[in-house]
């Protein structure tokens, strides 16, 4: 055990820029997926939000989707897609349909109908309907759908080395094929400290917008 | 706001309207006609599913009628923008419907600010509508819906469907949810809010005493049928029918002595009625 922490301590001091560098590929990975996954699940769930019977076909297909093992997904796509990050993101996005259309979906639905109607009866278009009332109101479940999105994004990415997307599981997966406990400990570590990280900021980011919307 | 009500009259008319809901072997609403004259507030009353909310959310275009014609102040309102015609009528539901993530003040300035209102305007508006409603406005206008009791927020209700001074305030069970007690007291001002302004209200009641109290007119259906439509001593002088003598020997026992015979219910109903009416005439002046 010691021993593994002091091969710990000399890999990052010898190769530092390895880390910091597979850390901004991961990064570079999940900010992409993220922005790609946000743009696509808000136009799904424009065009499925008025469609009770689409919307929930249309979820339990994702659903089926994100039941797919990643590692399964990534080699189905690579005759396809080929090998590299833009197959590993392509494959993450559509994992994040699920986790926020899903939710998007839900939090929407879950706007007190009489609300809604009276918004309507005040003579707010279908968009301000949306916009001020609809959105605002289901903001927190909108919310906590981006929040899995996020860590779940953090997690399968680090798999997505295996199709050679980089990030930090190159130096877990390099670990593993060459038993070099440093590496393995290394791709461990800020795998996880990259998820706690985004979790407990996405926490205190939704405290924060619960406060302000003023939800008790 | 400030503008002289130029008398159009009627100033909302029914022709041969029906609805009937897909799916739905019967008309819910069914060939009704009738004409309602400026500063009238009319009550509709019925048994559930007696069409009273559906004829109501016609005229706002939350529901199209199946046929027959709409006519707001001589507008067919079937020509009009829904979005448009929606901003000149008040709408209070039994569920409020406040917006819980906006402050007392911030409901209220809905409209006026789909209006596009500056500020100022919109802000003594404001102070104006809680007065009316008796709301102390230092107190009340920076609180969530949450921090209101029921009566108070059915309070906020109608002042931000009075916001914009509109012609026609179209108000379904407002007071439904609402204790007895709370009940009469908002009852009493919303007849000194009519008698103030004298705008058109449709008001849709189950409870044929609030009915009678309100309506300078009582409009009576069952089975999306007008039963009858007069004012509260005509209904209780001569009641049109048998289901409207049924409906008045329900609420007879609170109103007055109940009597098997028509005669003496609907003696009891004016009793009830006059003190109604007188109330509505006190501050009438």
């Amino acid at each position: 055990m010691a021993e593994a922490w002091q091969q710990f301590m000399a890999y990052g001091e010898r190769y530092p820029h390895k880390l910091v560098d597979a850390l901004l590929q991961h990064l570079q990975i999940v900010g992409i997926t993220l922005m790609v996954s946000l743009a696509l699940a808000v136009v799904l769930t424009l065009l499925l939000m008025d469609h009770r019977r689409a919307a929930e076909l249309a979820v339990s297909v994702l659903g089926a989707l994100y039941s797919v093992p990643s590692l399964a997904a990534f080699a189905l796509l690579i005759p396809l897609l080929g090998i590299g990050m833009d197959t590993a993101i392509v494959v993450l996005v559509i994992y994040n349909q699920f986790l926020l259309v899903r939710n998007f979906l839900a939090g929407l639905d879950a706007v007190d109908p009489s609300t809604v109607e009276a918004a309507i009866a005040m003579g707010m278009t279908p968009l301000q309907v949306l916009l001020r009332v609809r959105v605002p109101l289901a903001f927190p479940v909108i919310m906590a759908g981006v929040h899995l999105a996020i860590i779940s994004t953090i997690g399968i990415a680090t798999i997505a080395a295996v199709i050679n997307a980089g990030g930090i599981g190159v130096i877990l997966f390099d670990g593993l094929r060459s038993h070099k406990i440093a590496k393995i400990l290394w791709g461990t570590a800020l795998s996880a400290g990259l998820a706690i990280t985004a979790n407990m900021l996405m926490t205190r980011i939704e405290r924060l917008a619960e406060k302000r919307l003023h939800f008790s | 706001m400030m503008d002289v009500l130029t008398p159009v009259s009627p100033a909302l008319e029914f022709h041969h309207v029906t609805k009937r809901f897909p799916d739905a072997g019967y008309n819910a609403v069914d060939d009704v006609s009738l004409s309602i004259d400026e500063g009238e507030l009319v009550t509709l009353v019925g048994t559930s599913g007696s069409g009273k909310t559906t004829l109501l959310k016609m005229v706002n275009r939350l529901y199209e009628p199946t046929a027959g014609q709409i006519v707001l102040r001589g507008h067919d309102i079937m020509a009009a923008d829904p979005v448009q015609l929606r901003r000149g009528i008040g709408y209070v539901i039994q569920q409020v419907g406040l917006f819980p993530h906006m402050t007392v003040a911030e409901n209220i300035a809905v409209v006026p600010k789909l209006l596009k209102w500056d500020s100022a305007r919109t802000g003594a508006r404001i102070d104006e509508l809680l007065q009316l409603v008796q709301l102390d406005s230092a107190e009340f206008a920076r609180r969530y819906p949450a921090e209101l009791s029921g009566g108070q927020q059915q309070r906020v209700g109608l002042a931000r469907a009075l916001a914009v001074d509109p012609a026609l305030m179209l108000l379904d069970e407002p007071f439904g949810a609402i204790d007895a007690i709370t009940r009469d007291g908002l009852q009493n001002e919303l007849l000194r809010i009519h008698a103030a302004h004298r705008r058109t209200y449709l008001f849709v009641t189950h409870d044929i005493r609030e009915a009678f109290k309100l309506g300078t007119r009582v409009l009576i259906m069952h089975g999306g049928r007008v039963q009858q439509f007069a004012t509260p001593d005509e209904i209780a002088a001569a009641p049109a029918n048998e289901f409207v003598v049924e409906l008045l020997a329900s609420a007879g026992t609170s109103v007055g002595p109940s009597g098997e015979a028509s005669v003496e219910t609907s003696g009891g109903m004016s009793a009830g009625t006059s003190v109604g009416t007188s109330t509505g005439d006190d501050v009438r002046g």
